[in-house]
């Protein structure tokens, strides 16, 4: 069968590809939870190589000998029903390797989802990554400095990203590191990290949300404890403060480059509660139009940013709002 | 009145579109008044209520469309061919790869299944007609109407660029404040009302008339497959009506549901589309598996191996197909226990879909197969199916799903389930069964010329996009720069989209050559097939069978003509026929203004038109129109003239 050829030819290339590309991030790890995911993803692809066999093999056996030819020109095929042993094995089988493939995926997912083995014992390194527009905000309230567009790390240290938006669904990915993990408006997800390697790895925006989303890049560098260190010092003493009104105008701006605060947003744009709470009845209904709910609090401190042109909505004065951020912007 | 909502503003692509759109209504009307076909046209198909028909339009537009779906395809490949290219802006790649996915599914492959099962299915259980023929006329133009409503999204107003699941707070009117995404809700739910309409009635249809004798372990597969099918939908599309209704609710009236403020919630959003989106997969998938096994058992000139296990697979598959929609989201951020709760019960689809596969095989094996051009369409199914099928586990499996999502290697799985698993099985299907609807084939050296293009070029296509999904490259983005190395595998992709290309060109060159010169055959019965529908002659009568037929056997027919069981026992008498009807149609034009005026918020034309569309529902409860009788002999006179006797 030549049309085959080209399928073998890719299969070809695909495991001649696998080993040894740098290339093809997934495969090559620099942490941890990527080497979790990537031995899981070998794992996956061999079971599955070895599925594919069986059918490919049965498949050709199958078409060779049973086309018809000259040679069996008078031959009438059998009626035949089914066999109850034949599709016993092919219930039992794939049964059996679903089972085993379950068992690697609930070990590993639980594996990625927390601190990873080797640095349980430490206390995580918190960073709050969120994103606005087509940009992500750093912010490392132990150290009090914040940076846009980049992340710098110490290698071998658990660091515990808390994510969420100013906006639209976007996702935190950084391939060579692990995993990636949604950052939504109204509340917080926690994603696992942790490099083993110094280096400098792409970081993206995985999930689409909109105009700029494939510009939506940014660069995680992992440095050793002391580089790390020397960078935070550094920080303190060159970068300024983020005021609040600057922090505004950063979260209406569309792209910038990288930036640098020596305070995190965090105290005065607290981010949104957990999984937990965020379904929360903390608001007593003050004003129906508003809806005033935590979440609408969290509008008001996460202001959209290029609000649309017409809602009705807009159009509506909002007394508490508008003194809220009068007090903000101080006049 | 503020006329610059309905302008897309310039770009050589959209001026050509409206030019294009223009050029070839004023042709259409040119043409139907030079020829004096407008009471033709009108009186045979517009009113039409025959299941034939219908299906034939539902062809027809899943055929216009699949061209759309594909333009815009092409168009994606090129604009990422290389790194930096600046052929399509980010916004207008976001409208395509939208507008992309949503033809392709709701308007490509799925009125091609839902046409081609209105063609067969009533044939092939023995009965005149569909349960309900006007409501399947109502079906089909509600689907047409709302196909028509998101295609001129694109020159009036723009498309909808969220993409094809639309998440929110990204498809509100905060961040998508053009009217893309009112089309969106109004033209998805206006077709969707006809998918849900196709499914009770055919589920109906299924149930309650088919042949005597015919009971349900003796229905033909594509028949079981059909049934089940419509189960889904009728299950599945409520989901769908209510988070569109919603979201209409959001982007036009100011409600909350969805948005960021007044505790609305994105979640929800994305729990009620895969509610529905998942399931809708299967929707277009499981006819599939009944298409190819019909034509598999017909090329291996042997009965479909292991029938009962076939049809419990498919039910269980429909069951789980409604407790998966959670791979979606894996990292959404619900825990490891949720995740792989759902990375289990998606796994355990794979075991009754691994039974189907086996049961093709063992139907070939000890056949005398065939290389029929719709027979080489099952057979390429099986293993690329396969591919799309294991990719499939390894998605499934939660922890990698973190690296595959939103990537480009979930883009190839898609295809590689889609392609063959729907549109190889639409092509199979139309092949195979265009001889039965047309009194001719389609000539099988043009056929295979086109097969291989497509088969291979699929291939080339579609492959790299699993290497450059681990290379970390995302689903939507429209343009990478050329440090990411995603250059050369993409520039391969691309050339395998223009074969794709080729193929499709064949295929369409090959309809219009076999149209003119292949020999016509009324026999009714090509390829020497097993079930009911070939038992009428070609092209088929309007009453489809003159007499109602007797099943004794699963492949009736094959028994008929192998064993001379007899089929066709009774006299002929007069028969029912229901008439023909304008108000379906009338009833998708009102929908069709209704739906343009709320996307433009144009209230009082909405309003109107709402009005008139309880008119001519009004109108269509109390039509007091029962049909009309043929006498038995013209129905004699008929038969004799489709045997070639003289009358
Ligand atoms: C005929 C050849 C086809 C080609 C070359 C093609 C190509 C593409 C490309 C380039 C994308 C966008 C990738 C991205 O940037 O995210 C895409 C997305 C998609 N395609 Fe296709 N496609 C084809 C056929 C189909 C068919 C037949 C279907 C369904 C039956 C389909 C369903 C989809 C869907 C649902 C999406 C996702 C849209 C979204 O992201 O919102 N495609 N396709
Ligand atoms: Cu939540
Ligand atoms: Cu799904």
């Amino acid at each position: 069968m030549n049309k085959k050829g080209p399928l073998y030819a890719l299969f070809l290339s695909l495991i001649l590809l696998l080993p040894g590309c740098s290339s093809i991030a997934v495969l090559n790890p620099k942490g941890p939870a990527a080497r979790t995911l990537s031995d899981t993803i070998i794992l996956s692809i061999v079971v599955m190589l070895g599925v594919l066999a069986v059918v490919y093999i049965l498949y050709v056996f199958v078409l060779l000998k049973y086309r018809a030819k000259k040679s069996n020109e008078g031959y009438i095929p059998p009626h035949e029903e089914g066999n109850k042993w034949l599709e016993a094995i092919w219930i039992t089988i794939p049964i059996i390797i679903v089972a085993f493939l379950s068992v690697v995926t609930v070990k590993t997912t639980v594996d990625v989802e927390n601190v990873a083995a080797d640095y349980k014992d430490q206390k995580p390194l918190v960073i709050y990554a969120s994103s606005s527009n087509w940009k992500w905000h750093f912010s490392y309230p132990e150290e009090g400095i914040e940076t846009v567009n980049y992340v710098n790390i110490p290698v071998h240290r658990a660091v515990e990203f808390r994510l969420y938006s100013f906006g639209t669904i976007s996702s935190l990915w950084i391939p060579q590191l692990g995993g990636q993990k949604y950052a939504m408006s109204d509340m917080l997800t926690t994603l696992h990290l942790s490099a083993d390697t110094v280096g400098s790895y792409v970081g993206r925006n995985a999930n689409f949300n909109g105009k700029g989303f494939a510009h939506m890049e940014f660069e995680a560098l992992a440095m050793t404890d002391a580089d790390y260190q020397e960078w935070v010092k550094d920080v303190k003493e060159t970068a300024g403060p983020l005021s609040e009104e600057e922090f505004k105008n950063l979260l209406e701006m569309e792209h910038v480059g990288r930036k640098t605060y020596t305070n995190t947003h965090l105290s005065f744009s607290p981010p949104p509660g957990d999984h937990g709470d965020h379904m929360g009845t903390n608001g007593t209904e003050k004003d129906t139009d508003n809806g005033n709910t935590e979440h609408q609090d969290n509008k008001e401190i996460h202001p959209s940013p290029a609000p649309s042109s017409e809602t009705e909505f807009d159009s509506v004065p909002n007394p508490e709002l508008d003194d809220e951020s009068a007090t903000h912007e101080g006049h | 009145m503020d006329w610059d909502k309905f302008k897309v503003h310039g770009e050589p692509l959209i001026y050509g579109a409206m030019a294009s759109i223009v050029l070839a209504t004023i042709g259409i009307i040119v043409g139907l008044t030079y020829f004096k076909k407008w009471g033709y046209l009108w009186r045979e198909w517009l009113t039409t209520v025959d299941h034939k028909r219908i299906g034939i339009m539902y062809i027809l537009a899943a055929l216009l469309m699949l061209f759309r779906g594909g333009v815009d395809a092409i168009m994606m490949k090129l604009q990422t061919a290389a790194p930096d290219m600046k052929f399509l802006d980010a916004q207008h790649y976001n409208e395509v790869f939208t507008t992309h996915g949503l033809i392709m599914i709701l308007f490509m492959a799925m009125p091609f299944i839902i046409g081609l099962m209105n063609v067969i299915v009533p044939l092939q259980i023995g009965a005149r007609d569909v349960a309900f023929p006007r409501l399947n006329a109502v079906s089909f133009w509600l689907f047409f109407f709302g196909a028509m409503l998101l295609n001129i999204s694109f020159v009036i107003g723009g498309s909808p660029d969220a993409g094809w699941s639309a998440y929110f707070p990204l498809a509100s009117l905060e961040f998508s404040p053009t009217v893309g995404n009112n089309y969106y809700s109004l033209a998805l739910q206006i077709s969707g009302i006809g998918t849900l309409i196709t499914g009770v009635n055919f589920i109906v249809t299924i149930l309650k008339m088919r042949a005597p004798g015919m009971k349900l372990m003796k229905m033909p597969m594509f028949t079981w497959s059909v049934l089940i099918t419509n189960v889904i939908i009728v299950f599945a599309f409520p989901v769908l009506t209510v988070a569109l209704a919603l979201m209409m609710f959001d982007r036009l009236f100011g409600s909350q549901f969805f948005t960021m403020a007044n505790g609305g919630m994105d979640m929800l959003w994305a729990n009620l589309f895969w509610v529905w989106g998942h399931p809708e997969v299967y929707i277009v998938v499981l006819p599939a598996f009944g298409i190819y096994s019909e034509i598999i058992a017909t090329f291996s000139k042997k009965n479909l191996y292991g029938y009962t296990s076939m049809v419990f697979s498919m039910l269980i598959i429909s069951l789980l197909s409604f407790l998966v929609w959670a791979h979606h989201f894996y990292t959404m951020g619900q825990g490891a226990m949720v995740n792989s709760f759902f990375s289990i019960t998606t796994m355990a689809i794979a075991v009754p879909t691994g039974v189907k596969i086996f049961n093709w095989l063992f139907t070939l094996r000890k056949g005398r197969i065939s290389f029929t051009t719709p027979m080489l369409y099952s057979l390429a199914f099986i293993p690329i199916f396969t591919i799309g099928g294991v990719t499939g586990v390894m998605l499934a499996m939660a922890s990698a799903d973190y690296q595959y999502h939103n990537t480009m290697f979930l883009v190839a799985h898609f295809h590689y389930v889609l392609i063959p698993g729907a549109v190889f099985a639409v092509i199979a299907g139309f092949h195979y069964w265009f001889p039965k609807v047309f009194g001719f084939r389609l000539n099988e050296r043009l056929g295979k010329h086109a097969f291989w293009w497509i088969v291979i070029s699929f291939n080339v296509s579609f492959f790299p996009l699993f290497l450059l999904g681990l290379m970390g490259m995302t689903r939507r983005q429209y343009t990478y720069s050329a440090e990411t190395g995603f250059g050369p595998l993409s520039m391969v992709s691309f050339v395998g989209a223009i074969g794709l290309v080729v193929g499709f060109v064949i295929l369409v060159y090959n309809i219009y050559w076999s149209t003119r010169y292949e020999p016509r055959d009324t026999d009714g019965d090509p390829w020497d097939a097993r079930t009911l529908e070939w038992a009428t002659k070609s092209p088929i009568p309007a009453y489809n069978f003159a007499v109602v037929p007797n099943v004794k056997t699963r492949d009736a027919y094959w028994s008929a003509k192998q064993d001379k069981v007899p089929l066709f026992e009774d006299k002929i008498t007069k028969i029912h026929m229901p008439s023909n009807t304008g108000k379906p149609f009338i009833l998708g034009v009102i929908f069709f203004i209704a739906g343009f005026s709320l996307v433009f918020s144009l209230w009082i034309p909405a309003i109107l038109s709402g009005v008139g569309i309880l008119i001519v529902m009004a109108a269509m409860s109390f039509d007091r129109d029962h049909g009309f009788y043929i006498p038995a002999e013209e129905v004699i006179a008929t038969e004799k003239k489709l045997r070639g006797e003289t009358v």
